[in-house]
């Protein structure tokens, strides 16, 4: 089939609503998004467990705990279901974590950001978990086969966290002064580099239309950050906190919250590695990969004597 | 004290003791999530922290009802001090590496294994209820952890030297397994307890072409609160915002 065709028919399926699966014949621009974006994807739950994994050990509860270690663990499950969907596209896992450890691969700059209070674990779940659910929510419909599946598992966990982020918060709100100050602190440390979750406006995103055409992406980046920025200027009221902008208003007329302009230097210098934590986040990347070399290797190398002893008996 | 206090005392610290030990080995192997040397057993070893800790909430809970007044599972985590702590010493030396961690909970969940056998039969239905619901867990523990001992120790030279070493470094917290600490008496016998141990360790070291070390002084004290230089800071971690904000719900 010529080329043309094999173009047509494709896009046909996605107009179709036919998922695209991994052995069906796809564009080369197509399977190249969807690697760089799926392997983003897991490469972000991955480095999302360094900040949350920094408090494990000082969670002030024993409930805590156990509901963060569960939390940490889903995030590094997640993080397998995306590079299994990556892999079907024909790159493999070694590649991509070399990709990520290197700095060739990018990751969620949210993750860029530290931990610093106990309260961060809370805003982090609501917030961060939060406006990763809405992305998650339109991708269960993305048009690749794996990827789509693989989020309808990852979406119950997410909206789960979520909740229990919020929980979390709620404690504080009703706790001592210190606390609903440490609360209110980490909303204003982690609202707007949430908004900054949903990458450039429409306006300066390059992939953005194609990615459309493609129904890899089916709402924009502005799309979901204006549905991200109503859902949770509804929520902070229950919980008597603020978020740290005076632009943010009810807009009767389009029926949705006016917010203020994101700093968007911010955005991309954080993004170009300038983060307060971009280079801790990938220097443990990269020490607990090579500390842990030797113990691959031994297991290769247990796992091939193992097979020669088989062969041999 | 009369003689059902005295009962109660022991039984108290005992459970402590149990609990003690599964929360500061879930404090250590908690240190490895997110640092683990393969995403697939990052998550493992994670997994077993949270069976360690749900198995550590529910003896805690246990020692609360047991302490009565406003005693609860957090109060005696964390409010307890370094000496008040019972746990066993193994659990609190640091993660020097992947060797020492997998062998460390092979060890322990080895020694669990048959604890929690013997308790599952033992007059105290609480901790025999306790016992019979962690089990399962404490199996796939000792399933996961001699393969990978097995796996290190027949694997590269390096492998082998290094779990070699860990087992030379942590030999010497293994014999207070078996030494009952006065309030213990009454709950547990180890000798048998320890005979299935060392026969269970054998087999897996002789696999993982490993030789049980001989002619090391064991290391004692944790069960009675006297423990290693690291404890201090284990705790002045794990409980630094129950003691920063006094009586805060969190």
């Amino acid at each position: 089939m010529p080329i043309e065709d094999l173009e047509k028919a494709f896009q046909n399926k996605i107009d179709n609503e036919i998922k695209i699966e991994p052995r069906d014949w796809m564009p080369e621009a197509y399977r190249k998004t969807n690697t760089r974006q799926i392997s983003q994807h897991a490469h972000s739950e991955v480095v999302g467990m360094l900040p949350e994994s920094n408090w494990i050990s000082r969670a002030p509860s024993l409930k805590r705990k156990a509901i963060l270690i569960a939390k940490v663990q889903d995030e590094g499950g997640h993080g397998l279901y995306l590079y299994a969907a990556a892999e079907t596209l024909g790159t493999g896992r070694e590649q991509m974590i070399d990709d990520l450890n290197s700095g060739k691969a990018k990751y969620s700059s949210i993750f860029n950001y530290p931990t610093l209070t106990w309260a961060d674990m809370g805003a982090v779940g609501w917030l961060v978990d939060g406006a990763a659910i809405l992305n998650q929510v339109m991708l269960c419909r993305t048009s690749y086969g794996p990827y789509a599946r693989a989020m309808v598992r990852i979406c119950k966990e997410e909206s789960f966290h979520q909740r229990q982020g919020f929980e979390s918060l709620l404690v504080l709100s009703k706790g001592t002064d210190e606390q609903k100050a440490m609360c209110q602190d980490a909303i204003n440390r982690w609202w707007w580099p949430s908004l900054m979750m949903f990458g450039p406006k429409d306006s300066e995103s390059t992939n953005s239309d194609q990615s459309m055409k493609w129904k890899i992406k089916r709402k924009t980046n502005d799309e979901l950050r204006q549905n991200f920025v109503d859902m949770i200027a509804e929520q902070i009221k229950l919980l008597g906190m603020k978020l740290p902008d005076p632009d943010l208003k009810w807009n009767e007329e389009k029926k949705h919250y006016d917010y203020g302009e994101i700093n968007w230097e911010e955005f991309w210098s954080v993004v170009k590695g300038n983060g307060p934590c971009n280079r801790q986040r990938l220097d443990a990347r990269n020490k607990a990969h090579n500390e842990g070399a030797w113990v691959r290797e031994a297991a290769i190398a247990y796992a091939e004597k193992k097979k020669n002893k088989q062969t041999a008996a | 004290m009369d003689n059902s206090n005295v009962e109660m005392n022991q039984l108290l610290n005992y459970t402590l003791h149990l609990a003690d030990t599964n929360l500061i080995l879930a404090q250590r192997n908690g240190e490895c999530c997110a640092y683990g040397p393969i995403l697939e057993q990052d998550i493992a070893i994670t997994n077993i922290t949270l069976d360690l800790l749900g198995q550590a909430r529910n003896f805690y809970q246990y020692a609360a009802l047991i302490t009565g007044n406003t005693a609860t599972e957090d109060s005696l985590a964390y409010l307890r001090t370094e000496r008040e702590y019972k746990n066993l010493l193994i659990t609190e030396i640091p993660n020097i590496d992947w060797a020492q961690i997998v062998l460390r909970q092979f060890f322990y969940s080895v020694y669990q294994y048959e604890v929690f056998k013997h308790l599952q039969t033992g007059a105290d239905t609480q901790l025999a209820a306790i016992a019979e619901k962690s089990i399962k867990e404490t199996t796939y523990h000792v399933k996961w952890s001699s393969e990978w001992v097995i796996r290190l120790g027949d694997g590269t030279t390096e492998s082998f030297e290094k779990i070699n070493k860990a087992l030379q470094n942590i030999w010497q917290y293994t014999g207070e397994f078996f030494i009952p600490a006065d309030y213990e008496k009454n709950f547990i016998d180890y000798s048998t307890i320890k005979e299935k141990w060392i026969s269970k360790i054998k087999i897996v070291l002789e696999e993982a072409t490993l030789k049980v070390p001989e002619n090391i002084f064991m290391q004692t004290g944790g069960k009675t609160g006297i423990h290693t230089e690291h404890m201090g800071f284990i705790l002045s971690d794990m409980q630094y915002l129950q003691r920063t904000y006094p009586g805060a719900e969190w």
